[in-house]
């Protein structure tokens, strides 16, 4: 059974359409990859799955439940971990995995057990007894995690689960990721701009770009369509030779090296090295999900999540947030 | 409606509040100002109640005023929730609207009671005595005059945007709720548009309740007071459970 199937779910503001039109399907025990820039509808898309806001038009199944018409149920199924951290700083660990087990309706019984397995599973035993404002973004976001996962969901939606993170810290959150796969057939819906992180943990990714899903498949399905590796051999060339070779599907000069594109570097360097004559220096370049994004979105996914809050508000709120 | 979860929100409130005692403090700094300089620097005030001073007269009434504030600055405080991302979890929660709502009034209403009954213990002592009884009264007077209120400051705060608004909130609703009740003088001997408006003012009813209790004299009868503030209450619940549905998570 799919975990997920949507159908032509559309979001549209006041000005400006949000989602324009996602129809999925999303494998039970899938990590699924939402792949795309800022505004480009990932969290919208995300927040209509988790019946916090409600379609234009087109609805979903999520574990079988309609969105629309079963919100609670929906909600009872799933966990969410947000892509602002919304873990209450002025609890501890272990008081805001309690709250949100009685506000998810754990029987009372199982909720201390279940919290310090939790903490286990994130590494926050020790420090499971200090308020939330002493902890660092890392361990906020593990919290969050231990949080979406303690009543036991069987989808778990990550949305930028890894922003602002340091890279030890996003290395961590990965691992927990993985694991939450392995160990317990958990559905997960990521979103993210940071391509290795759809690489390395996505079993399917859809691209979107401005409300539409662009492209789908696996990383490697989508690295194939875009088509070829490139490696830049510098010495005496023999360029016929390298032309004359099946796989190779461009071949030019770039400075004093030559820029050759061929099918699946893994399997065909040796021969293409074999045929290109003397040659004094080898680099290889895989295709990237950059390249995907570059080639099906037409534009690179600007790295531009550190947006400085400017309004007044912004800067109350951020003065409150340290104050507290 | 989730017993487990309004009891859990509750939980949350009360181990906040109690560990913010500088807000608990802070709170009481008007009240104490009311009582012990402008009730004792007025020295010919007199009380329209025989047998009390002018001091002893507006104590039942800084009480009221002491739940009024607790309670409306608490319901206010949903905008930083809204704001801070704070609110998100409880958002998300299979819970729904009206579980939601019962649970933050519940919060609020507790805060209002412990600053009512620090007030009542330090006017015991200062101004005007009082039995157990009295005390117990007094706080079972305050949990339905509080919650109304958070319900009012939970309404507005759930369709206010941001808390640049909280300033006007005080001063067009807060302090002419208190001023027009009578916490400060006998409505009897008020000027008409000051008893009309006072009629619609939910705060008058709390501040006689509390004056029946406390002097034994008051304007309406006890079951005037409480059949006021039981509209009230549940006029308000209605009107915040509504602004509740359409709550959502700002940004």
């Amino acid at each position: 059974m799919a975990a997920i199937v949507t159908d032509n779910l559309v979001k549209r503001y006041d000005e400006v359409t949000a989602v324009a039109g996602v129809s999925l399907e999303i494998a039970e025990g899938e990590v699924f990859g939402l792949l795309g820039p800022n505004g480009a509808g990932k969290t919208t898309t995300i927040s209509m799955l988790s019946t916090l806001v409600r379609p234009t038009s087109g609805t979903a199944l999520v574990a079988g439940l309609d969105i629309i018409r079963a919100p609670l149920e929906v909600r009872r199924n799933i966990g969410i971990v947000f892509q602002e951290p919304s873990v209450d700083d002025l609890l501890s660990a272990r008081e805001n995995l309690y709250l949100h087990s009685m506000l998810y309706g754990m029987p009372r019984r199982e909720i201390p057990g279940r919290i310090e397995e939790m903490l286990r599973l994130v590494n926050l035993s020790e420090r499971g007894d200090s308020l939330v404002r002493t902890y660092s973004g890392g361990m906020r976001r593990r919290l969050e995690i231990a949080r979406g996962l303690i009543h036991g969901p069987k989808i778990l939606f990550l949305d930028e689960p890894t922003l602002g993170l340091d890279p030890a810290s996003r290395k961590a959150v990965w691992e927990h990721i993985r694991a939450l796969k392995n160990r317990h057939n958990t559905t997960i819906i990521l979103t993210t701009h940071y391509m290795e992180e759809a690489d390395s943990l996505a079993d399917r990714i859809g691209i979107i770009d401005k409300g539409r899903v662009i492209e789908l498949g696996t990383p490697a399905e989508l690295k194939k369509r875009v088509g070829h590796d490139l490696v830049f051999l510098r010495g005496a060339i023999d360029e016929a030779a390298v032309k004359a070779l099946p796989f190779v599907n461009t071949a030019e000069r770039d400075g004093d090296r030559w820029k050759i594109g061929i099918a699946d570097s893994g399997v065909n360097l040796q021969a293409l090295l074999n045929a290109a004559g003397r040659i004094q220096e080898v680099e290889v370049r895989r295709v990237t999900l950059d390249d995907v994004f570059l080639k099906f979105a037409g534009q690179q996914i600007s790295d531009d999540e550190d947006e400085k809050a400017d309004g007044f508000f912004e800067r109350v709120a951020a003065q409150k947030a340290v104050r507290r | 409606m989730s017993l487990n979860a309004v009891w859990a929100l509750l939980l949350r409130e009360a181990k906040i509040f109690l560990r913010e005692r500088e807000r608990i403090v802070s709170i009481l700094i008007s009240p104490l100002l009311f009582l012990f300089v402008m009730g004792k620097g007025m020295a010919a005030g007199r009380s329209p109640v025989e047998g009390f001073t002018y001091q002893q007269f507006i104590f039942p009434g800084i009480l009221a005023m002491v739940i009024l504030f607790t309670s409306i600055t608490y319901g206010l405080y949903i905008i930083w929730d809204k704001r801070l991302d704070f609110l998100k979890e409880v958002l998300a929660a299979p819970i729904s609207r009206a579980t939601l709502f019962v649970g933050k009034a519940l919060g609020g209403m507790l805060g209002a009671l412990i600053e009512t009954l620090l007030l009542l213990v330090i006017g015991a002592f200062f101004i005007l005595p009082q039995s157990p009884l009295q005390v117990l009264l007094c706080l079972l007077a305050a949990v339905p005059v509080s919650y109304l209120i958070t319900n009012m400051g939970l309404t507005i705060g759930a369709k206010m945007k941001s808390m640049e608004g909280f300033g006007l909130v005080m001063s067009f609703l807060t302090w002419p709720l208190f001023f027009f009740s009578g916490a400060l003088f006998d409505l009897n001997g008020a000027a008409p548009y000051i008893k009309a408006v006072s009629l619609i003012d939910p705060v008058t009813y709390a501040v006689d309740l509390m004056r029946i209790i406390m002097l034994g004299a008051g304007h309406f009868t006890v079951w005037a007071d409480l059949g006021a503030i039981a509209l009230f209450c549940l006029a308000t619940t209605a009107l915040g459970v509504a602004a509740f549905g359409k709550l959502q998570q700002e940004k």
